[in-house]
């Protein structure tokens, strides 16, 4: 098993196991990603928030890398040494990154229905300036209905491309994809409200900002006014474990069970997602766990659960 | 006069022909290869030619052949990347419109040595007239037995393909290349894998350059050590340089590597000197992707001794005082010319040509090309010209491709030699320009 060194901390890991991943494991100093999502094939390495410094390239190979690398990307090696919040210049550039990201990006998070859960408002709180310095005009785009229940408000897309792959790998009728280059380019589909297949729904929940939204919940309230519920059902086409964002009495939303990356646990399909939204639908599991650090968890539902982690610290 | 291994017989009869390209000793090289010699052996000679990658980088091209993974009994491919979009750089337009049989030929040797038996020629979208020559030379070398089943009986069979891209300058990089090539959005993939592993469709793959690979053709005629001969050092053989600015002769140059970037310029078998008897005041020595560099810096290097045309020479005192050979697309600036206003229209390409994949990239080239527009008409401030430096050094070397490099290193190169530039054009906002948009003469260049 390849041993690497992150910040320090030393862990042994499978094979194959990219530098974010053998982060995630060590539980600590875990650096950030837009783009990349463990279940989804082929993504990660375009957001480029994930950048760490490889200060020694393997036992075999020492010398370090020339460039900072995405560690969602690369695959660790037999003691390598990586650094992520201890090099002032993954800082540095990380702190680019989130501004970058922030250029076409609207700033106007309070009447954004992903706010409380938007993982670039958290990313540009915990590595951001608290000022622009871009003074341009920000691109624009008509909001626009690309399914019957998803809403695409490309003015807030940061391009993860995590949405486009959804579609490619869990359906079979991908009708959708980026069209355009550079600045302008755009998540679309040739005809409007083209997407219609059982796991569409999933888009919303991998888009890390408010690009994609659930039209059945859109503007009906600020998540952080919906209590989390996780609850399950027997479903013959996913595994029916979902979260309920309840209002009252009332169910305004279901979404499939994030994890402490806020990452989907398991893909839900349509069925549970739209049409059961009756507290009779469903078994009730209890309040759900809010791992992730956001305006969300400060309502504090329950203390975070221990993670998994196979550390071994070095002295 | 320097030798010329490509352009020999650029003014033949007849030469975009294969009667006259065989009159002029065509094909010659797939004889000798193909009957004569292995295929490791065609390999070994490129090798000793110390033939570097003309698409750019300069990447010795034999040690990439060497690097293709040859067990993994999936099908190998070349690819020729003749995307050629670099602004200033043209030559193998050149190339390819007046002797396509040439770059047929190269294709042909270098694909038996790499063992392919399919390859394509990928070329611009906007060179489609040169796409129908390549075709009609491909269909002459077909029915003369150069491709196909069974070349000229030895056993080896090549099928060769053109295949035109749509207009992305970002499809020039190889992998992005390769994306485009199996029909998807031309966004460059991450590496590693590298295409020698895992390129075309996830087979074993080389991208060449178009030069490159008609390199390949004198390379095997004359043997390695006869090109490795010209040349100084590690920059072996002639270069096409595509010479364009404020010359008196732009146009393509075969050049020897090792002659002075001075004699280049200023003597009448190339450039001719500066046009209108002006001062040189900078150049692009290799394509918008390089730095630019003032004259004191591109005449002479920081040892005082003359800058030559080679891979070592012209990036001599790293992005400081030097800059880079590329693809020797070679831009020439008068003392009039406007170095901000040049560096909005570098800026303003890679703003339009970013693929928009990773974010450095496509917010980055955008953000620059806004801030020098605002400085180049006259709406700049002072802490512009800082703020422009720190974008670029934030994009360059965070993105996966290359064009953030390229985007960043022509802003920071202009702001390191010209700042003064930038700094008038923020101070007299009014006063830049007389009506043919040319730089007023208040501002005195440095002299050799
Ligand atoms: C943005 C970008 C554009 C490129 N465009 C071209 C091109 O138009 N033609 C070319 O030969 N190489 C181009 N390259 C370089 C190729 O990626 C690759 O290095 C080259 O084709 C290798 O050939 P060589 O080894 O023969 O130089 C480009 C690279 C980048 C990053
Ligand atoms: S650097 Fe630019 S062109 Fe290259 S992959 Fe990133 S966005 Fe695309």
């Amino acid at each position: 098993m390849p041993k690497v060194t992150i910040d320090d901390i030393t862990i042994d890991v499978p094979a194959g196991t990219t530098i974010l991943e053998a982060a995630r494991m060590i539980g600590e100093n875990v650096p950030p990603a837009m783009c990349y999502y463990s279940k989804l094939k082929g993504s990660g390495g375009k957001c480029r928030v994930c950048l760490v410094k490889v200060t020694k390239g393997s036992e075999k190979d020492p010398r370090p890398m020339p460039k900072l690398v995405a560690s969602c990307r690369t695959a660790v090696m037999d003691g390598m040494e990586v650094k992520n919040v201890t090099s002032p210049e993954v800082i540095e550039a990380r702190k680019g990154v989130v501004e970058f990201l922030l250029v076409n990006h609207p700033l106007d998070c309070p009447v954004c229905d992903q706010a409380g859960e938007c993982h670039l408002q958290d990313l540009s709180y915990e590595h951001g300036a608290a000022k622009s310095r871009y003074e341009f005009k920000r691109r624009t785009f008509e909001t626009r209905d690309i399914g019957d229940k998803i809403k695409l408000h490309m003015n807030r897309c940061i391009l993860c491309y995590r949405c486009t792959q959804v579609a490619d790998q869990l359906t079979d009728q991908r009708v959708h994809g980026v069209l355009g280059r550079g600045e302008v380019s755009e998540i679309s589909t040739y005809i409007e409200t083209a997407i219609d297949n059982e796991f569409s729904g999933n888009m919303i929940d991998v888009c890390p900002v408010g690009a994609l939204t659930d039209k059945t919940f859109r503007f009906k309230s600020r998540v952080w006014f919906t209590k989390p519920v996780y609850a399950h059902r027997n479903c013959t086409k996913c595994t029916g474990k979902v979260t309920l964002w309840y209002q009252g009495e009332e169910v305004l939303r279901v979404t499939s069970r994030k994890d402490q990356w806020g990452e989907s646990e398991a893909f839900i399909c349509n069925e549970c997602r739209y049409d059961k939204k009756a507290t009779s639908d469903w078994k009730i599991e209890g309040p759900a766990h809010v791992d992730r650090h956001s305006v969300i968890s400060q309502n504090h539902y329950e203390l975070p659960f221990e993670l998994p982690v196979t550390q071994k610290k070095l002295q | 006069m320097g030798r010329k291994l490509l352009l020999e017989h650029l003014n033949k009869a007849n030469i975009n022909t294969m009667e006259g390209y065989l009159q002029n000793g065509g094909y010659r090289s797939v004889e000798k290869a193909l009957k004569k010699m292995t295929p490791d052996e065609v390999t070994e000679e490129v090798k000793k030619s110390g033939l570097r990658g003309r698409g750019g980088a300069g990447f010795a091209t034999g040690m990439k052949w060497s690097f293709l993974d040859r067990n993994s009994g999936k099908p190998r491919y070349l690819l020729c990347n003749a995307d050629e979009s670099e602004p200033g750089t043209f030559k193998d337009r050149l190339l390819m419109e007046k002797i396509p049989h040439l770059l047929i030929e190269g294709m042909i040797v270098s694909s038996y040595a790499l063992g392919c038996r399919t390859s394509y020629i990928y070329i611009r979208g906007e060179y489609m007239f040169i796409l129908r020559i390549l075709e009609k030379a491909i269909a002459e070398a077909y029915a003369k037995g150069y491709l196909g089943e069974n070349i000229l009986g030895s056993g080896y069979s090549l099928d060769l393909h053109v295949h035109p891209g749509a207009g992305a300058y970002i499809c020039g990089e190889e992998t992005a290349l390769i994306e485009s090539l199996e029909g998807k959005r031309g966004n460059p993939r991450i590496k590693p894998p590298f295409p020698a592993i895992a390129g075309l469709w996830g087979c074993p793959t080389i991208v060449n350059n178009v030069e490159s690979i008609a390199a390949v053709v004198p390379i095997i005629n004359d043997g390695g050590d006869e090109y490795a001969k010209i040349g100084i050092g590690k920059s072996t053989g002639t270069k096409l340089i595509s010479a364009s600015g404020n010359i008196n002769k732009p146009g393509v140059y075969e050049i020897e590597m090792g002659i002075s970037v001075e004699e280049f310029i200023y003597s009448d078998e190339y450039c001719g000197g500066i046009k209108n008897n002006l001062e040189l005041k900078a150049c692009v020595p290799g394509g918008s992707s390089v730095p630019i560099l003032p004259n004191h810096l591109l005449l002479k290097m920081s040892d005082g001794n003359p800058r030559l045309m080679t891979y070592e020479s012209l990036s001599e005192g790293g992005f400081a005082t030097g800059s880079m050979l590329g693809s020797g697309g070679f831009i020439v600036y008068d003392e009039k010319a406007c170095i901000v206003r040049n560096t909005w229209n570098f800026a303003r390409f890679y703003h339009h040509e970013s693929c928009g994949q990773c974010s450095p990239c496509r917010e980055g080239t955008g953000w620059m090309e806004r801030v020098l527009h605002n400085i180049e008409y006259g709406h700049g401030k002072m802490e512009d010209i800082d703020l422009l430096w720190d974008i670029q050094r934030k994009i360059e070397g965070n993105t996966i491709c290359p064009l953030g490099d390229a985007a960043a290193w022509p802003v920071a190169a202009a702001i390191r030699h010209f700042r003064h530039e930038f700094e008038y054009h923020v101070k007299y906002p009014n006063r830049v320009f007389d009506e043919d948009h040319v730089y007023q003469p208040e501002m005195k260049m440095q002299k050799v």
